[in-house]
């Protein structure tokens, strides 16, 4: 699973063995931070600061666990 | 982003891009068929049975330039195919060149000249993952379908994907042959621990289509094999995607072919033949470009050919009126064609086609077959092979003779 900013597409896209998902924006945000390194926490926190949010801790878990039942992205201890 | 995060993003599948034929996006699949060299003979390669006429392939210039000016485009799957695309050996160049532009890329193999060198040169160039094709569990039937020995080999090949850490797509074509191996194929799929397994029911074109009448399998088989392949996902669960491709030839509407031609998908022969889907070549009245004389850019957006089944002017009635047309495009111009003699017909796997009982008497042949074989050799299969030519005969031309 490879993810990467298309300039044609102008959108992230996942790319796979036989497939690719055109991500929205919100997602692409999303995905774009999940670097293996950073928490959830962490990214919530991005996110509000460099869109100017406040309070979408929940969506993003929604769309992370949504992402991960889809294994777009895995779970490192 | 200018709203709140919503809960669930919708992912657009690439294919859900092309709007009604409005606006032409890029072709966002790029399939080079680098060969039609192929050490395999299989009965039901879908390769062109007249390759035996084509001109030399490309040279590796010529293929990093395609591969350049699509990326630009926008292209970004890519699948590298034939043939054998192994038997190149600039194979390596033309997968560094591919990944330094960005591309995702897939190699479409047999296994046949994988050596422990070539797999390590292969990640070091940037390839992302290998599809590599089975043709039955057994030695005896893998082998007789392909004409060669290469079982074995290709479970060496098997063993060194992993080895090497691609995830590995293990693609099985299926027909009345191996179709009730099913359940032992993917216990082998599982065994060689791939991530990803397809069945894919044989699609009626180039070899496969002189072979059909040997090869379509009965609707009592294709249940049974989808029985077990539900049975099968229940077990692993998400530790195998498997992906069962349905005969066509068993549905009553036809499938989106290449979700329209010149929509998504752009495939370069070996001679350098550009064609809107694998098997365009056959078409009547299509003149392909072709590569050497022209630059992608033209051949996507501006060539007769690559516009010649966007939108839906071309089409004919029943299409023409049909609610459905715009999700399913007429199905697929190449089995209209070979059915019916004019590739502007709809698909006749749709049962609104007047010509729909071509595909009901196919498939009463299979039953019959399945009850009563016949006598050996009333039907003879034939093997691919390069140094004959075969003209493709329509089903009409084929019933004159």
């Amino acid at each position: 699973m490879r993810l990467q900013w298309e300039a044609a597409q102008e959108a992230h896209v996942l790319l796979y063995p036989e497939g690719m998902v055109k991500l929205n924006a919100s997602a692409g945000a999303i995905m774009s931070r999940c670097d293996g390194v950073r928490t959830l926490a962490d990214i919530v926190t991005d996110l509000e600061s460099t869109f100017g949010l406040n309070g979408i801790a929940g969506d993003v878990r929604a769309f992370v666990a949504l992402a991960l039942e889809r294994q777009w992205l895995e779970l490192r201890a | 982003m200018s709203s709140v995060m919503p809960g669930a993003p919708t992912p657009a599948p690439a294919t859900a891009l092309k709007s009604a034929g409005a606006v032409v996006g890029p072709p966002l699949w790029l399939l080079l068929e680098l060969t039609y060299r192929c050490p395999l003979h299989c009965v039901f390669c879908y390769n062109p049975t007249q390759f035996a006429d084509t001109g030399p392939e490309l040279p590796t210039q010529e293929w990093l330039r395609v591969l350049r000016e699509a990326r630009a485009l926008g292209a970004v799957q890519l699948g590298l195919s034939g043939g054998e695309p192994l038997v190149r050996d600039d194979l390596e160049e033309i997968v560094a060149e591919a990944h330094s532009l960005g591309f995702y890329i897939n190699l479409i193999t047999s296994g046949i000249g994988m050596t422990e060198a070539r797999i390590k040169a292969l990640k070091n160039a940037g390839l992302d993952h290998i599809q590599l094709s089975f043709q039955d569990s057994t030695r005896e039937l893998n082998d007789f379908l392909s004409s060669t020995r290469t079982f074995e080999l290709k479970s060496k090949v098997a063993a060194l994907i992993r080895a090497h850490d691609y995830p590995m797509v293990l693609n099985v074509v299926l027909h009345r042959h191996n179709i009730d191996h099913v359940g032992e194929i993917l216990d082998m799929a599982d065994r060689m621990g791939a991530q990803y397994v397809e069945l894919a029911n044989t699609q009626y074109y180039g070899w496969a289509w002189l072979n059909r009448e040997q090869l379509l399998p009965s609707r009592a088989q294709l249940e049974r094999a989808e029985a077990v392949t539900q049975r099968f996902r229940a077990q692993v669960g998400a530790r195998m995607k498997i992906y069962f491709v349905v005969p066509d030839y068993f549905e009553t509407r036809p499938k989106p072919c290449m979700s329209g031609l010149g929509s998504v998908f752009l495939a370069i022969a070996p001679d350098g033949i550009a064609m809107p889907c694998h098997a365009a070549r056959m078409l009547p009245g299509l003149t392909l470009p072709n590569v050497r004389e022209a630059g992608i850019r033209e051949i996507w957006y501006d060539s007769k050919a690559f516009n010649r089944f966007r939108g839906d002017a071309w089409m004919k009635e029943p299409c023409r009126s049909c609610p459905e047309k715009h999700k399913d495009f007429g199905g697929c111009r190449c089995q209209a064609y070979l059915l019916t003699g004019d590739p502007d017909n709809a698909d006749p796997v749709c049962d609104l086609s007047p010509h729909h009982g071509l595909v009901s008497a196919a498939v009463a042949r299979a039953e019959q077959a399945a009850a009563a074989p016949p006598a050996p050799r009333e039907h003879v299969l034939v093997f691919r092979d390069h140094r004959t030519s075969i003209p493709v005969l329509t089903e009409h031309e084929a019933a004159r003779r």
